[in-house]
């Protein structure tokens, strides 16, 4: 074998590896959903059953945390959207070293653990509440509040990331040509700006939602003494016994499958109309 | 000061007043109430006694160096000269977490070279599709399916014994070999991108060119490759030591009984241990851990913080 056939067998060994590391043991988990065995294993196969499944959608615990998720995503949503597109905003107008600075103030909560960012949101308000006598029952020991604000610290940077991305490649002669003839900046703001974001805006809230809703780090010292998805799976998954867990992954696996492909179609469909188009002005 | 009032002058002129309200309305909210204010408290309360809500406030809330001094020395009475049984679960995890980063950066580096190898359009969409799907499970089941994996009757254990290798199952979990291997996948995906991203702005012609010129292919990484990349290398290394030292779920699903993580240590004085001053001097530790390994990063590999968040 020459040494260039080797090399290119040995990489493609270290793909395939690299792959199974990668899928291995989300399939083995998969397959013990659907095994019959008491405890989650995918060996020995003792025979097919739909039974975890069923006592999945029946786990009141797990309906009612993944309904505190819900909430407290379309809260993150709802702050730090906004947050991040004024932060991404004036980040665009600031001189260079006042940049420098705030960058690095906006850019800190995403090099900061998880764990820290919701002990210091949970202290924070909790001292607040004491120094101002609050009762028991106000939202300054509010697990979902106190839990949309610890995300929203440092989920607002990633969304501002995703507009810092799109800004740069905006053309601001628009705006001036608006502003010229006489629009006024709240029309400038609402008719080109937010039009030519847009497709940051929809990744923004995507993203904002999803990593809400995976959020184990944060949530679990602000959520007090609620539940979320995310703590209420950790603590089945710490007693560890129970296949309706792999159900669980079975099912937002599938679904994340499905979005994926739904996306990666979507992407091919655009690229045949541009590569139509290119083909049709060449005709001309 | 004038040009601080000009900066403002301009700002009003250039998006009026309404718009500028409200971009600093939502800056300043989000900078002061969300990032700074916290960490402040977080770091005074760090300095307290751990007092009934009925005394907060009065002559016996007074700053004290107690949360610190215990880390370090344990409780007084303590017939060793240092807490060892804290101060060594915090090295051990900031040790570990560097394993795990250089685990990970020698797993992925092949890898992101790959990728940039066989760039053209489709096959490496689906390439990076296939690296993205998995970290759209959720964190706690990704753990949970190396639980499985490893477990004493799981699918490693099952093969090993029918193969003849051993007669007794391994205890992984108990090896913390569940722990690393499953650490080293959580944040790999901040480690391949990272990577990719470098390495594919590099011109492929000085690739060619130190080939042509009889390079072998470890010089070419050494010489060539990992110097373009180095702006990825320090990115991915920092980001995934970060989320490995402050990792909770992982270790508290895969780890052993002897082996604790440092967060798992601060979890406990916030919910079992009920005491939140000490559970924020630890964090202020671990935090100030993170801070000198950002800051190191950066001056080993010479890169701006800004390059290291792409």
């Amino acid at each position: 074998m020459s040494s260039a056939a080797l090399t290119r067998v040995m990489t493609l060994f270290y793909v395939a590896l690299f792959f199974a590391y990668l899928f291995g043991p989300l399939v083995l988990m998969g397959i013990s959903a659907f095994n019959t065995e008491k405890y989650p294993t995918a060996v020995p196969w003792s025979g097919f059953t739909l039974e975890w499944f069923n006592k999945l959608f029946n786990d009141t615990d797990l309906v009612r945390g993944f309904q505190n998720s819900l909430i407290i995503g379309a809260g993150v949503v709802v702050l730090s959207v906004p947050i991040g597109l004024a932060a991404a905003i004036i980040m665009s107008q600031l001189h260079k070293r006042a940049r420098s600075i705030y960058y690095a103030v906006v850019l800190s909560p995403m090099l900061t653990p998880g764990v820290i960012i919701g002990i210091s949101t949970l202290v924070f308000w909790d001292r607040l509440g004491t120094a101002l006598d609050a009762e028991w029952d106000t939202f300054f020991y509010d697990g979902i509040f106190l839990s949309i604000l610890g995300q929203t610290s440092f989920i607002s940077t990633f969304c501002m990331l995703i507009f810092i991305a799109r800004l740069q490649r905006f053309d601001r002669a628009q705006e001036e040509a608006a502003l010229d003839l006489g629009a006024s900046h709240l029309r400038v703001f609402f008719r080109i700006l937010i039009p030519f974001l847009r497709p940051a805006v929809f990744a923004a809230i995507v993203l904002a939602f999803l990593t809400s809703f995976e959020n184990y780090n944060t949530t679990v010292f602000t959520i007090v003494s609620e539940s979320t998805l995310t703590t209420v799976l950790a603590g089945k998954v710490r007693l560890g016994t129970d296949p309706s867990i792999s159900a669980l992954a079975v099912l937002i696996i599938l679904i994340t499958l499905v979005g994926a492909t739904a996306i990666e179609l979507r992407k091919r469909a655009e690229e045949r109309k541009i590569a139509a188009q290119l083909a049709a002005e060449k005709g001309l | 000061m004038s040009r601080v009032s000009d900066f403002f002058a301009e700002f009003i002129r250039r998006n009026g007043v309404t718009i500028s309200v409200y971009l600093f309305t939502a800056v300043i909210f989000w900078i002061a109430v969300l990032i700074i204010l916290p960490q402040l408290y977080m770091l005074d309360f760090s300095f307290r006694f751990n007092l009934p809500p009925s005394k907060i406030g009065t002559e016996e809330d007074v700053r004290t160096l107690k949360n610190y001094q215990y880390l370090l020395f344990g409780a007084e009475g303590n017939p060793n000269a240092f807490n060892w049984l804290h101060l060594e679960v915090f090295f051990r995890t900031i040790w570990a977490a560097v394993l795990v980063t250089i685990l990970n950066l020698v797993i992925c580096y092949p890898i992101a070279y790959y990728m940039t190898q066989v760039a053209s359009g489709g096959k490496a969409r689906i390439l990076i599709l296939c690296l993205i799907l998995p970290f759209w499970v959720n964190e706690i089941l990704r753990a949970f399916a190396f639980r499985i994996l490893f477990g004493l009757n799981g699918p490693i254990n099952f093969a090993l014994i029918n193969l003849g290798i051993v007669s007794e199952p391994v205890e992984f979990i108990k090896a913390d070999v569940a722990l690393y291997t499953g650490l080293a996948y959580a944040y790999m995906l901040l480690m391949i991108f990272p990577l990719y991203n470098a390495i594919e702005s590099l011109d492929h012609n000085q690739v060619d060119a130190a080939r042509d010129l009889g390079s072998p292919w470890w010089r070419i990484h050494w010489r060539v490759v990992i110097p373009h990349a180095k702006p990825g290398i320090a990115s991915g290394c920092t980001m995934v030591f970060m989320l490995t030292a402050g990792a909770l779920a992982a270790p508290q699903i895969l780890g052993g009984p002897s082996s604790l993580w440092f967060t798992q240590v601060i979890y406990q004085w916030f919910y079992t241990g009920g005491n939140w001053p000490q559970g924020a001097a630890y964090a202020f530790v671990l935090l100030t851990a993170c801070i000198v390994f950002v800051l190191a990063m950066m001056r080993v590999f010479r890169v701006s913080l800004g390059e290291i968040a792409k």
